[in-house]
C-alpha cells in the first residue's frame, strides 16, 4: 500500500528566548545558525530520512519551501546531488504557501499510486523573517522534516481531501524580506480555522471516519490556542488527540510544520493508529493515515522530532539573531578572508566532491583520499581509484585550532572512520567543547565566501555527535 | 649527481633593516639592499651578470628589480616558493653559477607588505589556481597551533608545559634580537611576559608568533676560484637542499602532524652535499625559520639538533641559546626580525655571512667549525611546506 516509508527531522541546535525578541509569546523558538538555510535544513531532514535506506529505490525527489535560498535554481536537485541519486531522478521544487509541503506529499503519493515511481523523497523546510520586534517573529521557528512516500508503507494512506482559498491571510510579495499578515481575528475566523475545519470535516465524511476513530490530529498550528480551537471544533480532544505542536519551544516552522508533526506522531505511533494530517495555506490539504507493522522497524533508527528538541544551544542575544539572518549589515573586515571569489565553473567541475563529498580510494592499494586524486599519494598509482561517498560517514577530531581573523571560528582535520581525512570548519560548538579524539559528524552547510558574488555556495562541516 | 659543494661563494651582502617602512618603497628597500651588498664585494651593478628575483607578494616579474637598480637588460629570473623563496632563488642561482653559465651573479629578495595591511598567507589555495573555495581558509598561526596541539599529544606534555618550553625560544630569540641593530623587534622578555600574552590561535600567543615586515637582501655570488679576487673572508657554498610537500597532511589520512617532513628531507639533501655526519656537531650556528615557535621547536628534531620528541631537553638545557652548545636564530630569528617574507631566506645567509666573517658585534658566535645552517619554510603543517636549506662555510669547513 503506497504511503510513507521513512521520516526525519531536523531542528537547528539554536535557540533564542522569545523574552529577547520583545514582549509576548513565552517560551523558545528555533533559529539556524549562521551558515544554515532552507536548502542545509533540509538535506539533513532528508540524510536522516533516507538512512539505512536503499537509495537505488528512489526515482523522485520533491523539496518545499517558502525560503528557498533561490527563486530560480533548483534546491530540489542540490538535494538529489547530495544524496547522490541516480540523474534520472525527478526533481521538483514546492512553493507558494506553506502548504507546499504537504501539497509535495500529495504529489508523491499520487505519482507512486500510479505507478510512476518507487519511492519519493519529500523534504520541506522554511527559515521565514518575521518584522523585527513583531509578533511574526516570535512565533516563526526553523526547521525541517522529510518523508519518504513509497509503497511498503509505516504509514498507508486511506484517503485525502484539499481545498484552495484566495485569501490575504499571510502573504509575502516578491519584494518583500518579512512575512505580512493581516489582523489576526480576520486571519484565523475567515482563514485558518474555517478553511482546516472544513477541509479535515468533508475528509472524514468521505471516509466515514468519526472524531473518535482518530489516535492523532497532525494540524498545522500557528498559535496554540488557535489550534486547540480548531481540534474542538472538530470534537477532538485536545489533550489526547491532538499533536503537539512545540510551539513553545520550537516555534512555527511553516511549511515544514505538518510534515514535522506527522515525524513526530509516527514516532509515538503503534500500528493501527489512525492519523489525520492537514496543512494550511491558501487553503488546506488533509491526508487520513493507518499506521502499520512497518512503523517498528523504524522506530529509534532514525533522529526524529524529540531527539533534536532535546539538543539545544541557547543565543545569548537578539542581536546575534540579526546578525545571522543579516538584517544588520556589518562592516566588511579590513582583512577580508574570501580574498578569492567563488567560481561557478570551478563549483560545477567539483560537484562530485562537494555534494556528496566524494572522495576516492586507490584499487592498488586501498588508501582513501580526499579530495579525489589523480596520483595516488601512497603508491603513486595513477588513474586506478574508485569514488566513496564520505559525508555520511562519523569522524573523529584529529586536530583544532580557531584564531580571532576568522572569528575563532574553529577548523580541523577530522579523521573519517573507515579511512580517509579531511580539512572542515566546525560549527555548532563552543569552543571549550574540542578536544583532540571528539567524535564528529558531517553536517552540509552554507559557506561564507562573498555574497557580492552572487552565488551561495555550500559544503560540509563538522559537528559534534549529539546522540 | 654533481652538486654544488665549494664551487660558488658569497662576495657580498646586504640587508636593510627589518621594520615598518612607512617612508620606503619596495624598491627603496632594494636599492638599499643591494648597494650594500655592491658595496661589500666592492662590485657595480653594471657587472652583475644575471640576477635571480626572491619574492612572494610584491611583485610579479624582474621588471621589480632591474628598475630601481637600472641592471642593463640581463635575464633576471623571479622565484617564489612562499617563505622558502630566497632559499629557492639562492640555490638556482647557485647552479647558475656552479654550471659555469655566469660568473657574477645578484640574488636579491625583497617584500613590502606594510602598506596594504597584508595578503594573509594562507587564503590562497596552494595546490590547485582555481577551485570552488568550499575548503576552509585559515592562517598561518592555525595551522602551527594544530601542530603544537599534535606535537604535545603526541609526546604526551601536558599543554601548560609545552607552552612553557615554546615560550623559553621566545625569550631566548627576543635576548638575541636585542643586539641586532637590523631586527624590527629589539627589546628583551621574559617568560611571565610570554606566557601572559594574548592567545592568538590556542596554544600559541603573541610572542609565539613572528611579525610581517617590510624588508629587502641581497647576495653576490661568483665561482669560487674567482672568489679570491674579490675579498679573502669569502663564504662558500657547502651543500643546499630543497623540499615540497605533496598536501600529505589532509590528504594522507595516517601523517602524524607532528613534525615537517619537508624540512627532514631538505636538510638532509643538505647534509649530504656537505658531508655532513652528525648535525648537532657541525656548525657554530643556525638561522632557522621560526616564524611560530613550534616550527623552531620541531625544526630542532627535524634537523637531527635532538632526538625525536625531545627538543624540549634541550631547550631546558639552553643547547640553542647563544652560549650554548648550537646558537639558533642569533639574529633574533624571524621573531625579532620580522618575516618580509621573499627577503627572509636571504637574510638567514645574511646573518651566517657576517657571523662566519667576525662581524656580528655583541652578538658573535665562537667559529670553530667554520659552518652554518640557514633555513626557511613556507606553507604550514595542514597544507606542505617548501623548505630550504642552505649550508654555509669558510675555506677550512
Amino acid at each position: 500500500m503506497v504511503g510513507v516509508t521513512s521520516y526525519g527531522a531536523y531542528i537547528p541546535i539554536w535557540r533564542i528566548s522569545r523574552g529577547l525578541m520583545g514582549k509576548g509569546l513565552q517560551g523558545e523558538r528555533s533559529v539556524a545558525g549562521k551558515d544554515e538555510d532552507s536548502l542545509t535544513m533540509a538535506v539533513a531532514a532528508a540524510m536522516n530520512c533516507v538512512s539505512e535506506i536503499d537509495r537505488g529505490t528512489i526515482d523522485g525527489v520533491f523539496f518545499a519551501s517558502t525560503t528557498s535560498p533561490f527563486q530560480e535554481k533548483s534546491a530540489a536537485a542540490t538535494i538529489a546531488a547530495v544524496l547522490d541519486l541516480r540523474s534520472d531522478v525527478f526533481v521538483a521544487d514546492f512553493a507558494g504557501s506553506l502548504k507546499a509541503g504537504t501539497s509535495a506529499l500529495k504529489a508523491a503519493l499520487n505519482i507512486v499510486k500510479a505507478g510512476s515511481a518507487r519511492q519519493i523523497l519529500v523534504a520541506a523546510a522554511d527559515c521565514r523573517l518575521g518584522e523585527p520586534g513583531s509578533v511574526n517573529e516570535q512565533a516563526f521557528g526553523d526547521g525541517a522534516a522529510a518523508l519518504l512516500v513509497g509503497t511498503e508503507a509505516a504509514a498507508e494512506l486511506e484517503g485525502d481531501c484539499s481545498l484552495f482559498d484566495e485569501i490575504y491571510d499571510t502573504w509575502r510579495r516578491d519584494i518583500d524580506l518579512y512575512v505580512n499578515t493581516w489582523e489576526d481575528r480576520y486571519v484565523y475566523s475567515s482563514g485558518y480555522l474555517k478553511v482546516t475545519k472544513e477541509t479535515v470535516l468533508r475528509l472524514m465524511n468521505k471516509m466515514e471516519v468519526k472524531a473518535e476513530d482518530v489516535a492523532k490530529a497532525i494540524l498545522s498550528i500557528p498559535d496554540p490556542r488557535r489550534g486547540v480551537e480548531l481540534a474542538r471544533s472538530l470534537n477532538f480532544d485536545p489533550k489526547t488527540q491532538l499533536q503537539n505542536s512545540f510551539m513553545d519551544v520550537i516555534g512555527n516552522t511553516g511549511t515544514a510544520q505538518p510534515l514535522m508533526l506527522f515525524t513526530a506522531a509516527l514516532e509515538g505511533a503503534n500500528p493501527g493508529d489512525r492519523l489525520i494530517l492537514a496543512s494550511y495555506g491558501s487553503g488546506s490539504d488533509a491526508f487520513l493515515f493507518r499506521v502499520t507493522d512497518g512503523i517498528k522497524k523504524l522506530k529509534g533508527r532514525r533522529r526524529g522530532v524529540e531527539a533534536y528538541i532535546a539538543r539545544k544551544k541557547v543565543l545569548k542575544d537578539y542581536t546575534t539573531y540579526l546578525k545571522w539572518r543579516k538584517l544588520i549589515k556589518l562592516p566588511q573586515p579590513r582583512i577580508d578572508m574570501a580574498v578569492s571569489y567563488p567560481s561557478a565553473v570551478a563549483t560545477w567541475r567539483e560537484r562530485n566532491r562537494i555534494y556528496p563529498l566524494h572522495g576516492v580510494k586507490c584499487r592498488t592499494c586501498g588508501t582513501i583520499q580526499y579530495p579525489p586524486q589523480r596520483v595516488c599519494i601512497k603508491c603513486q598509482s595513477k588513474d586506478n581509484f574508485e569514488e566513496v561517498r564520505l559525508c555520511d560517514k562519523k569522524g573523529k577530531l584529529f586536530s583544532y585550532s580557531f584564531d580571532p581573523l576568522r572569528e575563532n571560528t574553529p577548523i580541523g582535520l577530522v579523521n573519517l572512520e573507515g579511512g580517509g581525512r579531511i580539512l572542515l570548519e566546525l560549527t555548532d560548538v563552543d569552543a571549550e567543547e574540542l578536544k583532540i579524539d571528539l567524535p564528529v559528524e558531517l553536517t552540509f552547510r552554507r559557506v561564507d565566501l562573498r555574497r557580492e558574488d552572487g552565488m551561495y555556495v555550500y559544503f560540509w562541516k563538522a559537528t559534534p555527535v549529539r546522540d | 649527481m654533481a652538486g654544488v659543494k665549494d664551487k660558488v661563494a658569497i662576495i657580498g651582502m646586504g640587508c636593510t633593516k627589518f621594520d615598518e617602512h612607512w617612508d620606503k618603497s619596495l624598491s627603496d628597500l632594494i636599492v638599499e639592499a643591494c648597494y650594500e651588498a655592491f658595496d661589500d664585494a666592492g662590485v657595480e651593478p653594471k657587472d652583475i651578470q644575471a640576477a635571480w628575483w626572491s619574492t612572494a607578494w610584491s611583485g610579479e616579474l624582474g621588471i621589480k628589480l632591474a628598475y630601481p637598480l637600472k641592471l642593463n637588460f640581463i635575464p633576471i629570473t623571479r622565484i617564489e616558493n612562499r617563505c622558502a623563496s630566497g632559499h629557492n632563488a639562492f640555490i638556482d642561482a647557485c647552479y647558475a653559477v656552479a654550471c659555469g653559465a655566469y660568473d657574477l651573479v645578484l640574488v636579491c629578495g625583497a617584500e613590502k607588505l606594510k602598506d596594504t595591511g597584508l595578503p594573509i598567507p594562507g587564503v590562497s589555495d596552494p595546490v590547485e589556481l582555481y577551485t570552488s573555495r568550499v575548503n576552509p581558509r585559515f592562517l598561518a598561526v592555525s595551522a602551527y597551533a594544530q601542530l603544537a596541539l599534535r606535537y604535545f599529544h603526541h609526546y604526551g606534555i601536558p599543554i601548560e608545559e609545552g607552552r612553557r618550553i615554546l615560550a623559553k625560544i621566545a625569550v631566548k630569540n627576543h635576548y638575541n634580537g636585542s643586539m641586532n641593530p637590523k631586527a624590527q623587534f629589539q627589546r628583551k622578555i621574559t617568560l611571565e611576559e610570554a606566557l601572559n600574552a594574548p592567545i592568538i590561535a590556542w596554544p600559541l600567543g603573541l610572542y609565539d608568533c613572528c611579525g610581517i615586515t617590510d624588508g629587502a637582501a641581497a647576495a653576490i655570488i661568483t665561482r669560487a676560484d674567482l672568489a679570491k679576487n674579490y675579498r679573502d673572508d669569502y663564504v662558500l657554498v657547502k651543500g643546499v637542499g630543497l623540499s615540497c610537500g605533496m598536501y600529505h597532511p589532509q590528504v594522507q589520512d595516517d601523517w602524524s602532524v607532528t613534525y615537517v617532513r619537508e624540512n627532514v628531507a631538505a636538510s638532509q639533501m643538505a647534509y649530504k652535499e656537505a658531508g655532513i655526519k652528525d648535525p648537532r656537531k657541525a656548525f657554530d650556528l643556525a638561522i632557522v625559520h621560526d616564524c611560530f615557535t613550534i616550527h623552531e621547536l620541531v625544526i630542532y628534531e627535524d634537523f637531527g639538533f635532538s632526538p625525536r620528541g625531545r627538543a624540549k631537553e634541550d631547550v631546558e638545557a639552553g643547547t640553542f641559546e647563544l652560549k650554548g652548545e648550537l646558537p639558533v636564530n642569533t639574529d633574533g630569528g624571524l621573531k625579532c626580525c620580522g618575516h618580509p617574507v621573499g627577503a627572509s631566506g636571504i637574510r638567514t645567509m645574511y646573518e651566517v655571512y657576517k657571523q662566519l666573517q667576525g662581524k656580528a658585534g655583541q652578538r658573535q658566535v665562537e667559529i670553530k667549525n667554520q659552518r652554518g645552517l640557514t633555513h626557511t619554510c613556507g606553507g604550514n603543517p595542514l597544507e606542505s611546506h617548501a623548505a630550504g636549506v642552505v649550508i654555509l662555510g669558510l675555506r677550512g669547513a
